[in-house]
C-alpha cells in the first residue's frame, strides 16, 4: 500500500503549512503535547504501580482506575488535539521515521491493552489474589507506553 | 568571579566539550530528562489534582502523600541530575537563555510553594484528612503547584529554541538586559 500521497495530503493540509510557516507554533503545541504526556504518566502511574505494589496499597485497584480514567481520557485528548497538528506539520518526515511508526504501533496496542485486558484485570475481585497477573498486566502496560514515549522523542532526533 | 566567566570556565572542561559533541549521551540524557517528566510531574500532578479535590476523593491525602511522592522525589532527583549534565554541556549558552533563567526562577517559586505546604498546611492534614475536597489552604497549595510546574515544563522546553539568543541581533533592549547580552555596537 503506498502511503505517500495520503501523507503528502495531510502535510499539504492549512493547518500543518500554518506551523510550517511560523516560528512559534510548532513549540507551543509542541509544549502542550509534553504537559499532556506528564498528566498521562500520572494517571497511567497511579494504576499501574498500584498493580505491582509500589504505590497506594489500600485501595482497590478498580478504585484508582475508575477515579483516575476521567484524567487518563483528559491527558489522551489533549495528547491527540497536539500530536495531530504536529504531524499534519511533518507528515512526509513521520511517513519516513522508523521512530514514528514505533510509536504509532506501540500507541494503537497499548490503548487496546488499556481497555480491554487491563481494564478487566483491574475491575476483577481476583486481581489481588493473583500477583503475576496483577504484575504482568503493569509491566505490559508501562513497556508499551515506554514504546510510544521512546518513539515521540526519537522522532525529534531523526 | 562572574557569573558568566563561571559558565565560561565550565564550556572549557574537557568532559562539557565531549558531552556536546557525543553522538548519543546528549540524546539520550536529554531523553530521561522528558521521559522522567512522566515519574516527577505524573505523579505531583496526581497529588495536586487530589488536593483540588478533583481526583481519588476516597483516598486520604496522608495515604497519597506516604505511598506516591517518594515516587515524586525520586523522579524530581533524576530531574536534578540530568538537568545539570544538560546545562554542563551547553553552559554559556543556556546561562544566557531567557528560559533557562525564567525555569530557575520559577524553580525557587515552586519550591517556596513545597515548603509551605509541608511546614504549614499538611502538619495539619489529619483534621482534613479524608475530605474529599480538602481546605482552603491546601487547594491553594496545589492549584499553585500545579500551575508553577506547568509552567516550568513551557519554559524548559523553550530553552531549545534559539529566539531571543545572544547572537541573534538586534534584539529588544529589555531582551538583552535579561539575558545581561552585551551586543557589540553596529550590530
Amino acid at each position: 500500500m503506498d502511503l505517500l500521497p495520503l501523507f503528502q495530503w495531510c502535510y499539504n493540509t492549512p493547518v500543518g503549512e500554518a506551523i510550517r510557516n511560523s516560528n512559534w507554533m510548532f513549540a507551543i503545541i509542541e509544549a502542550f503535547h509534553l504537559l499532556g504526556l506528564g498528566f498521562l504518566g500520572g494517571t497511567v502511574l497511579m494504576v499501574d504501580l498500584r498493580l505491582l505494589g509500589v504505590g497506594l496499597r489500600k485501595q482497590p485497584a478498580a478504585q484508582l482506575w475508575a477515579a483516575t480514567q476521567p484524567w487518563l481520557v483528559g491527558s489522551v485528548v489533549l495528547l491527540f488535539a497536539s500530536g495531530i497538528p504536529l504531524f499534519l506539520s511533518e507528515a512526509i518526515k513521520c511517513l519516513y521515521s522508523f521512530a514514528f511508526w514505533v510509536k504509532m504501533t506501540s500507541l494503537l496496542l497499548v490503548l487496546l491493552f488499556t481497555f480491554t485486558i487491563l481494564r478487566r484485570v483491574v475491575q476483577s475481585d481476583f486481581a489481588s489474589d493473583r500477583p503475576l497477573l496483577r504484575r504482568s498486566t503493569a509491566i505490559i502496560s508501562l513497556v508499551l507506553w515506554f514504546g510510544v514515549a521512546w518513539g515521540g522523542r526519537w522522532i525529534g532526533f531523526s | 568571579m562572574s557569573l558568566l566567566s563561571f559558565f565560561e570556565q565550565l564550556a572549557e572542561l574537557p568532559w562539557s566539550v565531549e558531552l556536546h559533541e557525543s553522538q548519543y549521551a546528549y540524546s539520550i540524557i536529554e531523553s530521561i530528562h522528558v521521559w522522567t517528566l512522566c515519574l516527577f510531574f505524573g505523579t505531583i500532578a496526581m497529588v495536586d489534582l487530589r488536593l483540588l479535590g478533583l481526583t481519588m476523593r476516597g483516598v486520604p491525602v496522608s495515604e497519597l502523600a506516604r505511598r506516591v511522592l517518594p515516587w515524586t522525589v525520586a523522579g524530581f532527583i533524576l530531574m536534578v541530575i540530568t538537568g545539570t549534565l544538560l546545562v554542563f554541556a551547553i553552559p554559556v549558552r543556556t546561562y544566557q537563555s531567557i528560559f533557562f533563567r525564567g525555569k530557575m526562577l520559577l524553580l525557587v517559586l515552586a519550591g517556596l510553594n513545597v515548603w509551605l505546604f509541608h511546614s504549614r498546611v499538611y502538619p495539619k492534614v489529619a483534621a482534613w484528612d479524608a475530605d474529599g475536597v480538602p481546605p482552603r489552604a491546601a487547594r491553594v497549595a496545589g492549584a499553585v503547584s500545579l500551575v508553577l510546574w506547568s509552567c516550568i515544563i513551557f519554559s524548559g522546553r523553550m530553552i531549545a529554541y534559539n529566539w531571543f539568543d545572544c547572537d541573534r541581533q538586534p534584539q529588544l533592549a529589555i531582551i538583552n538586559f535579561l539575558t545581561s547580552c552585551a551586543p557589540a555596537s553596529g550590530q
